[in-house]
């Protein structure tokens, strides 16, 4: 017999038994529903769990300068200034697996406004790469600043909101100035609340400004910083000589001249940041981006096969682990329900098909008579089989993303459409129609034509 | 050349450990055209002998040979060939196919048979059968919607449309009322004669074995005695 005969002779038994062929079929497709269902809503899921864990920085690279040493004493790590910003330049032009990049200058100081002060957490200068770094890029209120405000070294900077608490008594801060260092900063912009990051440490006491102002106008500018011993001392006591504040304040030092300069070359090779930050297109791409960060700030830095390196690059490893061990038992836990429903779908084909080569066992031994040989029964039952579980797919798939559109719409759960959860499902529930739909089909050919035409 | 030859088939039914013989060495010739009735009590052997003649069942011993060849041998799959290409069947109790109409019942062994035929040319080619038995008007009625005589001839319209060369026929009138019966036996007699169909028919009944030209008495698994049957002219 042809396929496309016994696929018709296959429809034409199931529409004799429509009600049972829907009532079979419901096991599939509630089984593949379900997988349909599981799969876009655990898809949606898990990439938002992904993309709030990439917001905490799992996927950032915090790259800070080497260790110097002097005389076997080591002042640990960041205690040199190798790290310039044409290095995160050149991270960002050269390394395909690294999303966003930015220099970093930390400085602690105090901070003024009106009558209230308050020494932040953090104050960095940057450039506004560093908002896409962190995933910050949601402002509360105001703007970034910008890569001009950065080549001008302007004065403005943006605040947490813990700052917007404490020197703002929770009032809009924009437009206001507040004074770091006694330098008048303008607030553009406020950020949005991040809250403590994983050890505790407030996110929200944050002053964000253009490096270059940080750098020059407020820590002093390189050549101060040069003593490292005395760079936290410097940074923190020296008043600022570039907005001159005070006018007519003598340096303590008389001014080198030329000669003396020329005489005395000063050991700075570049404009120093305190470090770079960098994320990586993915948190799978993180050993590449650290990779290609490598091989670049060698090559850069001149440091040849075997020296030690004068940086290091941390990732936050505990948290990637947690990222994708959480995907990986979410994908554990759908693929065990899809088993166990689509098993459960496919037992229900069988038990109904052997209730129906029992039913129809007449009608086999008609069919035989009539000179149907055995494969041609083994043939029709199975296709019955495998259209029952087709069809059934087929429905579970609209009855699966209609649920998962539902989801969305009714709890506002993200979603993802999964096109592999659909074929599978496909030929999940086609291989269960063979398998489970064999030993009946079997057992339907091989009954005696004699026997099956008594049979009452 | 005789359409059908049996040499001394025997058939044994093993239960458990008891043997149970059911038929005991039948020889016996049925030539193309005729139309016989094999008449015997329940538990003779008829229904068994109709069985190995219709290839449903295969002797223990003996030669059945059908259109000069031996095929007391074959397997499962070749006798369901011979079956669709040499024998039709008629049931005493119809066989239709339930929630099925007429027509599809008729085109039923089709499907098994016939490999080229698309479906408008089965479709035609039951109805042409139908139309014979006078069912032109009922095509498409299911059989719970036809009589008992309509669904006979029904069976009769299935058991035709491969051209087969013999018409078995397992009490079919069984379940029918006399007027009924008759009707389906005067059927039989039309097929055999105007179209020269041989007919076996397999009844209990000595009114329907009348009909038929040449009965032949079973008792035991064996041929009792074979009897011409009377002349009938009434039928003419």
């Amino acid at each position: 017999m042809t396929v496309l005969r016994t696929l018709r002779l296959a429809l034409r038994a199931l529409r004799r038994n429509m009600m049972r062929a829907s009532l079979t079929t419901l096991g599939i497709v509630i089984g593949v529903a379900a997988v349909i269902a599981m799969m876009e809503i655990g898809g949606g899921s898990s990439a938002a769990i992904q993309r709030t864990i990439a917001s905490m920085g799992a996927n950032n690279l915090l790259i800070r300068p080497g260790t110097a040493s002097s005389g076997g004493v080591s002042f640990g790590a960041g205690s040199r200034k190798t790290l310039t910003p044409e290095d995160a330049e050149a991270i960002k032009q050269s390394c395909p697996a690294v999303a966003s990049v930015a220099p970093v200058e930390r400085v602690r100081t105090q901070v003024v406004y009106g009558n209230r002060n308050w020494v932040p957490m953090y104050i960095y200068g940057t450039t506004q790469e560093y908002l896409q770094t962190r995933d910050w890029t949601q402002l509360a209120e105001g703007e970034p600043f910008t890569d001009r405000d950065v080549r001008n070294a302007s004065k403005v900077c943006l605040v947490g909101q813990t700052i917007v608490r404490e020197l703002f008594g929770g009032r809009s801060p924009l437009g206001e100035e507040l004074r770091i260092q006694n330098v008048a900063f303008r607030v553009i912009g406020v950020l949005e609340r991040k809250g403590a990051n994983m050890v505790g440490m407030d996110q929200d006491d944050v002053v964000l400004a253009p490096w270059t102002t940080i750098k020059y106008r407020v820590a002093g500018n390189s050549v101060e910083n040069l003593n490292q011993s005395a760079a936290s001392e410097t940074a923190t006591t020296s008043v600022n000589t570039l907005s001159q504040l005070y006018p007519g304040r003598e340096s303590l030092y008389p001014e080198p001249s030329a000669t003396q300069q020329a005489d005395t070359p000063l050991p700075v090779r570049f404009t120093s940041v305190d470090e770079i930050i960098a994320s990586a297109r993915s948190a799978a791409e993180v050993p590449q981006a650290i990779r290609e960060i490598v091989t670049l700030l060698h090559e850069r830095h001149r440091i040849h096969e075997g020296e030690p390196d004068d940086f290091t690059i941390r990732d936050m490893t505990e948290m990637t682990k947690a990222m994708s061990s959480t995907t990986d038992l979410m994908t554990r836990l759908l693929l065990a329900v899809a088993m166990i429903s689509l098993l459960v779908g496919g037992v229900g084909i069988m038990n109904i098909m052997l209730v129906s080569v029992t039913e129809r066992t007449r009608e086999i031994g008609l069919r035989m008579a009539v000179g149907a040989e055995p494969g041609d029964i083994l043939r029709q039952f199975l296709a019955e089989a495998i259209v029952l579980c087709l069809i059934g797919g087929a429905m579970g798939i609209l009855v699966g993303r209609g649920t998962s559109l539902l989801v969305r719409l009714a709890l506002g759960w993200p979603t993802a459409i999964s096109i592999g959860a659909i074929v599978a499902a496909v030929l999940v529930s086609a291989t269960v129609g063979i398998l489970f739909g064999y030993y009946p089909a079997w057992k339907a050919s091989r009954l005696d034509p004699i026997e099956a035409l008594r049979y009452e | 050349m005789d359409l059908i030859e049996l040499r001394d088939i025997r058939k044994i039914y093993r239960l458990g450990e008891v043997d149970l013989p059911v038929l005991n060495g039948i020889s016996m010739h049925v030539a193309r055209g005729e139309l016989v009735a094999l008449m015997g009590a329940s538990g003779s052997g008829k229904s068994t002998l109709m069985h190995v003649m219709g290839c449903l069942d295969h002797p223990s011993a003996g030669e059945y040979w059908l259109e000069g060849r031996e095929i007391s041998g074959l397997s499962e799959t070749e006798r369901a060939r011979v079956r669709k290409q040499t024998i039709g069947f008629v049931f005493q109790n119809f066989n239709l196919l339930a929630r099925t109409s007429a027509i599809e019942n008729v085109m039923m062994p089709l499907s098994y048979a016939v490999e080229h035929f698309g479906e408008a040319q089965m479709r035609q080619r039951a109805g042409e059968l139908l139309k014979r038995v006078g069912l032109a008007d009922r095509m498409h009625h299911l059989p719970s919607q036809l009589s008992g005589g309509q669904q006979q001839r029904v069976a009769i319209a299935r058991a035709l449309v491969n051209n087969p060369q013999i018409l078995l026929a397992d009490e079919p009138t069984g379940n029918l009322d006399s007027r009924t019966s008759e009707e389906i036996l005067r059927m039989f007699q039309d097929l055999n004669r105007r179209e020269g169909l041989t007919i076996i028919l397999v009844t209990h009944d000595p009114e329907v074995a009348r009909s038929a030209r040449r009965v032949i008495h079973i008792k035991d698994g064996l041929i009792e005695d074979e009897t011409a049957a009377e002349p009938e002219g009434e039928t003419a």
